[in-house]
Order: C-alpha cells, then structure tokens, then sequence
C-alpha cells in the first residue's frame, strides 16, 4: 500500500505553488488568451517539472533543453518563422521610420543599469535587461548564451509583459504627449517597392549588422533569411512552411523546454519577483523612449510627425503598432496611423535583435576580462 | 554595498554606484544601435532610389 503515497509524501510547499503557477500560466493562455501558445506549453511543463521525482525533468524535457534551447537553437529556427512572416513593405517605403525602433531600446540599456544595482553577477543583469527587447525569442537567446540563473523568469517576464502591451503602453504614451500631438494626423504615401530592394533588404540588414556586431550575425541572419524565403518569390511553400508549421512546431517546443528552468528551486525567489519588476521598467522605459525621440526630431523637423508612433518602436509585433493607430483614430477618427506605426514596428524586430547582439558583443568583451 | 534578504535570494545586494558604473554600456548601446541603423537607413535608401520602379 506504501506505493500509492510514497511520493505524495515528498511533496514540498514549494512544488505545490509551482505546480498552481502552472495552472496560472494555463488559465491565462487559454481563458486571457495571454500568448497562449507560448504560456500554455510553459505552463504545462511546470507542472510536469514540479512533480517530485518527475522523470520528465530528468527525461525528455532535460533533452529538449539541451538540444534546443542550451545552445540556442529554437529561438533561432523561430526566427525563421519570424522573418517569413514580416512585411517589411511600410517600412521600405519610408526607411527613416527605422530610426524610431532604435530610439525604443533605451529600455533594455536603462534596465542593465537599473539590474546592476540588484545583481552583482554581469551575465545575470545584461540578461535581464534584455526582457526590454519586448521579443521572446531574442530574451531566451541571449540569456542562454551568457549562462543566467534566471532563463525562467526572464522568458516569463518577455513573454508576460509582451501579452500586457496594451495595458502598459497607452497610460505612458498618454502621458507623456499632450492630446494636440496625439491628433497629429500623417498622410501615408502609397509608394511601390520593387522586388529588388525587398530582396536586397534582408540581405543588407544582415551584412551590415553582423560586420558592425557580431555577436548578432545569427540572431539577425536567420530572421533575414525567413524574410528572403518570403521575398525571393521562388520559394513560396518554404515560406508557408517556415510561417505556419516550422514556427508552430518549435513554439511547441520552445515553450514545454523553457520550463526546464521553472523549477521551485530556481523560481521561488524574491529574485524572480525583482526581475518581474526590473521587466516592467524596461517596457516603460522603451516606450517611453520612442515617444520623446519623436518629439525630439519634431523639435527639428517642418513635417511633424505624431509622436506616438514612437512607441511602436519596441518589438511586441504586432500588438504595439495596432494600439497605437487604434490611441490615433480614438483622438481623431480620421486619422489612420496603421502603416507608419506599423512600419516603426517592424522596425523594432529589426533593432531588438541588433540590441541582443550589442549586449553580447559588451558581455564577450567583459568575459574576456 | 550591503547584502540583504533571506538564504533564497544570496545572490542579490543593493549597490547603487553599479548604476554610474554602467552607465558607459548605455551610451555604447544606443550609439552603436543607432550608427548601425543610420547605415541600414542610408544603404536603404540608396537601394529605393537605384532600383525604383519607373
């Protein structure tokens, strides 16, 4: 009879609030429909991982780990999917806009410092502030690759925050322009892009990127090249490939694996709860930055431009640039911000992945003492 | 700098001079992400201009 609770005994306090964070991160996949597929393989595999003695931490869910996410590769292959899904059309018909998803990653720098103050260990707060890439693959990457304590509640804070960007950006957008900027209304030009410049594109993104950083090359490599399967025109079943089945197999995967590092041991810290909130500036900060560089270059420019679609500059795709035309018609109906922000918000992927790359380039460089 | 909090969390300490220390890998960041966007900028701009459609 000792069989049938032997292992219930062993049972800690810690598994079972674990095991209940699982049902948490289910409930809101599914019933919030927060980044459901993402939140709903974490979840689960949570619980799997919690269960005292679960072969499933020591069996598959350790393999998937080690084969996929140690050393990188499911973001990566993500990417792909990632690449082949952006239309990089409104942005090629105004490349400036890319200025603007620059400006949004003041984020991710401002929450190194901030983390500095709370983690001595460098590999840990550079890994933190990346949560401010608002991409989870990117945050998963990086932390990854310079060995944090903290892969866990990093992705839980990327991906958690990425599905609360419609509550987050709009009180700071709000609050930092005024309702005369929020009507700014910006005609949107029709302008044909050839099929050279969208094959060109990925190819000079990722030249230019991986010699000036090259710890980005294969971040933004394999993003570009999901985007050249897309564009090249030859390729199109590859490109549904990569948008449909090779993307939705490896969030499978990514998201059971990730929650390798859910365990109650690695989780149940005040840590975790310090990066939550460290996660949380980072947002803020980066929206905050998009919308003061627009008002920056209306200070300088006769065109004005409504700074709100600043903030579409970090990388949530494509929920940040979708609220900020939707903040657009609120204050004016006819003001249709869509392709601008849109643009800018593509943007933003591009100059995540490049950020992610600049913090491991700095990270190797403090390694190498 | 001082250490504080229970044995879960050792790891952390409360240094506020480590946020003026890290303030040089802010200015890096953003100027190098902007000088590598500038450039992805202009060499875009040059490839609409070269290969527009008439």
């Amino acid at each position: 009879m000792e069989i049938l609770y032997e292992n219930l005994l062993d049972f800690q306090w810690q598994d079972i609030v674990m095991i209940l964070l699982g049902c948490l991160l289910i409930y809101l996949a599914i019933k919030k429909e927060m980044e459901p597929s993402l939140l709903l393989p974490m979840g689960l595999g949570t619980i799997l991982v919690n269960i005292p003695g679960s072969t499933a931490l020591t069996g598959p869910i350790a393999e998937l780990y080690s084969a996929g996410i140690a050393n990188e590769l499911f973001p990566l292959l993500l990417f792909i999917g990632i690449g082949a899904m952006i239309d990089f059309g409104p942005l090629l018909t105004n490349p400036k806009l890319m200025l603007f998803g620059a400006a949004a990653q003041f984020g991710i720098f401002f929450t190194l410092c901030m983390a500095s103050i709370f983690f001595p260990d460098f590999r840990d707060y550079f890994s933190i502030a990346i949560i401010g890439a608002a991409d989870g693959p990117t945050s998963i990457a990086v932390a990854n690759a310079l060995g944090s304590n903290y892969v866990g509640a990093i992705t839980v804070a990327a991906y958690s925050y990425m599905a609360l960007v419609p509550v987050i950006q709009p009180p700071v957008i709000k609050a930092l322009t005024t309702k005369k900027e929020r009507m700014i209304r910006m005609p949107y030009e029709q302008k044909s892009v050839s099929k050279t410049t969208r094959i060109m594109f990925p190819i000079i993104i990722t030249v230019v990127a991986s010699a000036i950083v090259p710890d980005a090359t294969a971040l933004i490599g394999f993003l570009m090249f999901g985007n050249l399967i897309r564009e090249c025109g030859v390729l199109d079943s590859l490109s549904e490939t990569a948008q449909n089945v090779l993307a939705n197999l490896i969030t499978i995967f990514l998201g059971i694996s990730v929650a390798f590092n859910m365990t109650a041991d690695k989780f149940l810290q005040v840590d975790t709860l310090l990066i939550m909130g460290l996660g949380l500036i980072a947002f803020i900060v980066d929206t905050a930055g998009g919308v003061l560089f627009a008002k920056l270059v209306n200070v300088f420019s006769k065109t004005k431009i409504n700074p709100m679609i600043g903030a579409a500059g970090i990388s949530a795709f494509p929920m940040s640039g979708r609220i900020v035309h939707k903040m657009g018609l609120a204050e004016d109906p006819q003001n249709h911000l869509l392709m601008h922000s849109i643009g800018v918000n593509v943007s933003g992927q591009i100059a995540s992945v490049i950020a992610g790359g600049i913090i491991l380039n700095i990270a190797a460089k403090l390694m190498r003492g | 700098m001082m250490h504080f909090l229970s044995d879960t969390a050792v790891n952390l300490q409360f240094n506020l001079f480590a946020f003026v220390e890290n303030l040089q890998y802010m200015g890096v960041g953003m100027l190098v992400i902007f000088v590598v966007i500038g450039i992805i900028v202009g060499t875009t701009m040059l490839i609409n201009w070269l290969f527009s459609e008439k």
